[in-house]
């Protein structure tokens, strides 16, 4: 009997205490969970990091209602970090605007616009820019282009909305075309690229388990990456030793069993004291480098090391302050690289010179061809073992205490657990991010680390690899179906502006006819198909010449400039902000406002878009509203639960997310907007006779729509992106041809829509499988999930050890076997040897793991395709209060600079002046927020956690500057002064250096004035300074003053830069030496 | 009256010598339990900014930098020895509850999991429960005026699922089960945690024998309690209570016996 009043059941019921059922409510009896009384739960993947956590999305009565983590992902078993779990807000809560707003010039404030009314006016903007600005020559070179309109953004977007974004810009001839994979990793794709063939991480997440020693350099996984490093511990609660180098003790090194503190931007000299370590004591893996590597190659007579010339190579022009690398290659071959700078040798291929390129001292056109010398016994003087041994001789353990402010002590730990933990039977993995990425060297940093791991024969192998955590959901797939303006999908470079350049001159330059890039011709005219349809004939070229043409960088921040010179008048601002994200934001802004229009898709308003009312400079005087010119137009973006697509995560994992329920008021995804905007402009522009716009007209732009939205089928465009010939879709990049009869738009993509089903959507419960996760979406190249796996078997094809065996051959069979799908030709035996005619793959042998390479080896020294040196070597960051201990050479050479009123560089080590700015800063990102803010700043659950700008200094630096902790102090560097509140924390220690004590100053850079949690931005101070192979801004490295108080406000903030300035002696030539 | 333990109690065991200090678990638990974004201060507490557990934050991880050496770690932050500590605290869910002995509307409540839960139905907002936790747990919420604290996710329990905090933790250090289960991999935990050097490892609130009859929400610590803030001998404050009542019954007998001689004495 059920009672309905209280005092009845306690006296009735089995409850006499009266503290139990009996006092339970209707309202509690009736609670029910929301995620179990969902109409239907529908598959996801998380928009935050490139973990790719996946996602449950809960939807009762067409609205979310919840979020939460999807257990059978192999990768993130149902988990997510704070901001995943956050996603909730994120999409349904958080301050998100859904009204299309529009700013005419001069305007002080936003008005509400028609969607449909914007998206003409845009349209109409486009096309008048681009008449205004189009070139069809640069220096009686063709180039068919503007560099009138911009792009930036794409890495929080999916594939299919990236594809949309490059075909559509480039065939509007717009080639600055860029997103955050420039300013995060392209460092990556360089090194990583060069090294190996392939510019992505080697390896994968789950695998972390497998390692015995996990080195997390230039990386805060545990902060950036929480759900990926489950990974970490598992490797822990195995037995593996964790080591953390870091300028600071972070919640990563909380974890892990030793902490190395190290001076920002040191780590060329700590890796490569490690690799002397190895070398000298004979601790590297003999047999897989002899194999493997091109260590035995033999270098020219007249390659000069950075030892013979005191921190330069041979073949620098101080004037260009270009390399060229002739006399870097093989002696009896000249080779082109698989990745990184693949058209500087263009001329020496086709046999003669650009115009304005002469100072690319030419040579006759060295055919790609030729077998390059070796010494197997590794003795000969010119081997590259021999060079690498000379060149890293001086990164000793005192150098590793002079420079990097390492104690011995440590170095040595390091060194003995690296060393323990690699051989046949052991394996050590490398974790870096944008720690190594973001120096003006950085793409030398990737380089050293793979160095190191071909030497310890930790490539290819289970629990070894070098991962890279990138940050965004698919900065990966932005970097693959690129949105940068140096990349055609699939990593095909973007060509270069040269004289009479035909198809056929591209592909004999840029294309090496050993490898698996000897297919180029295959993937470029398919994809010239998928781009240009019926109109791309062997008659025409495939349309080749509709490609819109480079002519030296035009990365983000030369867009900047181009801006503020008046070149660039349009930009398009997808996802990304720069006002807070990249380097000295200040010039990001005035760049903007030099502009004639600017659109920005976002999913509230983020500094990007009102930068014009409100930014710094508004309150400085430095800019007033009324005469800022630049027409504004803010869209609403949809959130990942809106609309569906695939991103690729940090280990080139594809994976779809469906949509869930349909967006509010004008907000779009991006593929609707990309999508309608080519489809208006090309309504806008039919029937036009000229030629500027054919490329536009012919370009193949029906992709099917559906519902009320009209929104674009991603999965039609992920069709493409596979690609298909007169049969149907495609199942791997073998079956593209070059004779027009396959067309794919974006070949490392091909089998991911293999026999018409969507691969990245499959979903097979992680614990049904084994931990490679096979049948758990789908990653490039060919589902193969550890790179170069070939490496963990011997060169007779068995494997190095039981323990460690992933991939065999098996010679019954006559096939290669194992865990994993063989990163190798299935029936090629161990002892196939290449006739010396063969070409493509058939020219690698049955022993050349790395089928990317012209080689097929593993490049210990890189001979093409570094434009910095083929040999990481230690510079100074440009910034630094730190002399070059290693060479007179105190910086890179070849490093991008910038002059400019607005990005002035400061003086270093012991010039006069330089003690104005004596502390190193380095910026970093915290667990609680996300980049530039904008999915975390205005989440009030985020917000909370990490409300307002901060500064970790020492408590001697604290003393030493007089600042209170929790007080404020400001940051002064030539740029720009920002404050903070001051945390003073044993976190980030003061360094012994060189007979000095050396501060460090640790500033995240999520925050800006927008939303809820606030603060000044660390990318104010920031000069920008690239690496001259990524064109990637060195900001995990720089120098600065620090003082107690507020920063002044008003034009008195110009003018406390101005005075430190004058004090320093900073002129326009400061730090802009060689 | 004391409470018995409810058969198949379940619990959370919270392991901080895996924790990873990201909050994860406090952003799940608002976000399932909608509870209030509790303010937006920069309070320079290593990076806890939501301060302690209370009424809009029920899942609270706090950050201890100590230098003190951590186990085998080698900190090599300068010449000292470093740790910094992290542990998600919440409502222990005790098996003698104070705040359920004290509510006078049966708004707390002890589930049929073993959990304590606010009903903010029936809750008056008396606030009696807010000093009678041990551990400063509940707290009463300015907007609605009564009294908010972990539920261990009751509403989700009835579907079969685990807390929201759980089911989140990238690294594991909250798990979620039955308790009795629980305490036992707890113990094989500290074991490994103590090998691995870290011989100030200690579990705290699993013990039935301690002052609250153990928690339901038990922890593996890397140093005393008082360090992370924890009462280092919790007590249930309604202890004294049946002794307080007898006494009150003696002293009431005795004051009736005494009226009574006085009246015979009248008489």
């Amino acid at each position: 009997m059920d009672f309905a009043w209280p005092l009845l059941r306690q006296l009735t019921g089995g409850d006499r205490s009266g503290r139990g059922s009996a006092v339970k409510s209707a309202r509690t009896a009736g609670l029910r969970a929301r995620t179990a009384e969902a109409d239907r739960v529908v598959k996801s993947v998380c928009p935050y990091c490139a973990v790719g956590c996946a996602q449950n999305v809960y939807v009762r009565e067409g609205k979310v209602v919840q979020i939460e983590g999807d257990p059978d992902s192999p990768i993130s078993r149902g988990r997510l970090c704070p901001k995943g779990a956050a996603t909730l807000q994120l999409t349904t809560a958080s301050e998100r605007g859904d009204r299309a707003l529009y700013r005419p010039p001069g305007a002080a404030d936003w008005q509400e616009i028609d969607l449909a009314t914007a998206m003409d006016m845009i349209a109409d903007r486009i096309i008048a820019t681009r008449r205004d600005t189009w070139e069809w020559d640069r220096d009686g070179m063709r180039v068919a282009r503007t560099l009138g309109i911009a792009s930036l953004g794409g890495a929080t977007l999916d594939n299919e909305e990236n594809y949309l974004i490059k075909k559509l810009l480039t065939a509007l001839g717009v080639v600055q075309i860029e997103n955050q994979a420039r300013v995060c990793h392209s460092s990556t794709v360089v090194g990583l690229g060069t090294s190996f063939g392939r510019g992505g991480a080697t390896t994968f997440l789950q695998d972390l388990q497998h390692s015995d020693c996990v080195v997390i350099q230039g990386s805060n996984f545990a902060e950036a990456h929480p759900v990926g490093f489950q990974w970490v511990m598992e490797a822990k609660a195995r037995g593996a030793v964790i080591i953390h180098v870091d300028p600071r003790f972070t919640r990563t090194s909380a974890l892990a069993d030793l902490h190395v503190p190290i001076r920002a931007g040191s780590d060329v000299a700590f890796l490569g004291a490690i690799i002397n370590h190895v070398l000298d004591n004979d601790l590297y893996f003999h047999d897989y480098v002899v194999a493997y590597t091109n260590a035995a190659d033999i270098l020219r007579q007249d390659y000069r090391d950075a030892e013979d010339l005191d921190g330069l190579f041979s073949g620098f022009n101080q004037e260009s302050r270009l390399y060229d690398d002739e006399t870097w290659q093989y002696e009896g071959a000249q080779i082109a690289p698989a990745s990184g700078a693949r058209d500087v040798d263009y001329a020496r291929r086709v046999g003669h010179l650009p115009p304005g390129r002469v100072e690319v001292l030419g040579g006759t056109g060295l055919p790609l061809e030729g077998t390059p010398e070796r010494d197997e016994t590794l003795r000969h003087p010119r081997c590259v073992m021999q060079v690498l041994r000379r060149h890293f001789a001086r990164y000793t353990p005192e150098m590793v205490e002079r420079v990097c402010g390492v104690p011995r002590h440590l170095f040595e730990q390091v060194c003995r657990h690296l060393t323990e933990n690699s051989g046949p039977d052991k394996t050590a993995e490398f974790v870096y991010a944008v720690g190594w990425t973001q120096h003006s060297d950085g793409s030398q940093f990737i380089r050293a680390a793979s160095i190191l791991q071909l030497l310890l024969g930790n490539i290819g192998r289970p629990g070894g690899g070098i991962q890279a955590l990138r940050g965004h959901a698919s900065i990966q797939g932005s970097s693959d179906v690129p949105t940068l303006f140096n990349l055609l999908p699939g990593y095909i470079p973007m060509p270069h502006a040269h004289e009479n350049e035909r198809l056929r001159d591209f592909l004999h330059a840029d294309a090496p006819n050993k490898g698996c890039w000897a297919h180029m011709p295959a993937y470029m005219v398919s994809l010239l198909k998928a781009w240009w349809g019926e109109s791309a004939r062997a008659d025409n070229d495939y349309r080749f010449g509709y490609l819109p043409r480079l002519t030296g960088s035009h990365s983000t921040y030369d867009t900047v400039l181009a801006q503020l010179d008046g070149t660039c008048k349009g930009y398009l601002l997808l996802g990304e902000n720069p006002a807070v994200g990249s380097a000295n934001t200040k010039m990001q802004r005035l760049g903007m406002a030099a502009l004639d229009w600017l659109v920005v898709r976002d999913l509230n308003l983020i500094e990007s878009a009102t930068w014009w009312k409100d930014g710094p400079e508004i309150e400085t005087g430095e800019l007033r509203t009324a005469d800022i010119a630049t027409e504004v137009f803010f869209l609403p973006a949809a959130c990942h639960t809106e609309k569906s697509g695939s991103f690729t995560n940090t280990n080139r994992l594809l994976q779809w997310h469906h949509q869930a329920v349909e967006p509010a008021g004008d907000a779009r995804s991006d593929l609707w907007f990309m999508y309608h905007l080519g489809r208006i402009i090309r309504e806008k522009l039919a029937g036009s006779r000229d030629p500027m716009d054919a490329p536009v007209l012919e370009l193949t732009w029906d992709y099917p729509v559906e519902g009320e939205l009209a929104e674009p089928s991603s999965e039609a465009v992920l069709a493409e992106i596979n690609g298909w010939d007169e049969h149907g879709p495609l199942s791997g990049a073998g079956e593209l041809k070059d004779d027009g009869s396959t067309v794919c738009g974006c070949w490392i993509y091909c089998g991911v829509y293999a026999d018409g089903v969507n691969r990245a959507a499959r979903r097979r419960q992680g614990s049904e499988q084994d931990w490679i996760a096979a049948e758990w979406g789908w990653a490039w190249p060919a589902n193969r999930r550890l790179l170069y796996n070939r490496a963990s078997a011997r060169p007779d094809g068995s494997p190095w050890s039981e323990r460690k065996k992933l991939v065999w051959w098996d010679a019954d069979a006559s096939v290669w076997t194992g865990y994993d799908v063989p990163d190798f030709e299935a029936g090629k035996s161990p002892s196939y040897r290449p006739p010396p005619d063969a070409t493509g793959t058939a020219a690698l042998s049955g022993t050349d793991p790395f089928i990317m390479q012209a080689d097929g080896k593993g490049w210990l020294f890189a001979p093409s395709g570094v434009v910095d040196g083929p040999l990481p070597t230690h510079y100074e960051p440009q910034d630094s209060p730190v002399a070059n201990p290693l060479y007179g050479q105190q910086r890179n050479p070849a490093r991008k600079l910038y002059p400019h009123e607005h990005n002035r560089y400061q003086p270093s080590g012991d010039e006069p002046g330089a003690s104005v700015y004596p502390y190193a800063v380095t910026t970093y990102r915290l667990t609680e927020h996300f980049t530039a803010g904008g999915m975390s700043r205005r989440t009030p659950y985020l917000a909370e956690l990490q409300p307002e700008m901060f500064c970790e200094v020492s408590p001697a630096l604290a003393a030493e500057r007089g600042l209170v902790h929790g007080d404020w102090a400001t940051i002064i560097t030539a740029r720009n002064a920002i404050e903070a509140r001051v945390m003073v924390t044993d976190r980030i220690p003061s360094l012994r250096l060189d007979g000095r004590v050396l501060h460090q100053i640790g500033l995240p850079f999520h925050f800006g004035p927008n939303g809820l949690a606030t603060g000044d931005a660390a990318n104010e101070l920031a000069a920008i300074s690239l690496d001259p192979n990524s064109h990637i801004q060195e900001v995990k490295a720089l120098s600065a003053d620090i003082r107690p108080g507020r920063r002044p406000r008003g034009p008195a903030l110009p003018e406390l830069v101005r005075a430190y300035r004058r004090r320093a002696g900073v002129d326009e030539r400061t730090g802009t030496e060689v | 009256m004391r409470e018995q333990p409810v058969p198949g109690r379940v619990g959370f065991f919270t392991d901080t010598s895996i924790c990873i200090g990201c909050k994860a678990c406090e952003v799940a638990c608002k976000e399932w339990n909608a509870v209030p974004q509790g303010g937006l201060d920069f309070t320079g507490m290593s990076y806890d900014n939501t301060a302690g557990l209370g009424a809009d934050t029920w899942r609270h991880v706090a950050f201890i930098e100590q230098r003190r050496p951590l186990g085998h770690q080698e900190p090599g932050v300068g010449d000292m020895d470093f740790r910094w500590l992290m542990a998600s605290d919440v409502c222990k869910h005790c098996t003698h509850a104070a705040c359920l002995d004290v509510c006078p509307t049966g708004s707390l409540f002890r589930t049929e999991y073993g959990t304590v839960v606010v009903q903010e139905d029936v809750c008056n907002g008396c606030g009696y429960c807010v000093p009678a936790c041990p551990f400063g747990v509940i707290g009463k919420r300015e907007s609605s005026g009564v009294a908010a604290k972990c539920t261990m996710c009751y509403d989700r329990l009835g579907a079969g699922q685990e807390p929201a905090c759980a089911k989140t933790c990238p690294t594991d250090s909250i798990q979620f089960g039955d308790l009795d289960e629980l305490r036992e991999r707890a113990q094989r935990r500290l074991e490994q945690v103590r090998e691995a050097g870290a011989t100030s490892a200690r579990l705290y609130g699993h013990d039935p024998g301690d002052g609250v009859g153990g928690t339901g929400a038990f922890f593996l610590l890397l140093d005393e309690p008082e360090v992370y803030g924890l009462p280092p001998d919790p007590v249930v404050t309604t202890r004294d209570l049946p002794s307080m009542w007898r006494h009150v019954g003696v002293a009431a007998l005795g004051l009736l016996a005494g009226m009574a001689a006085v009246a015979w004495r009248r008489r």
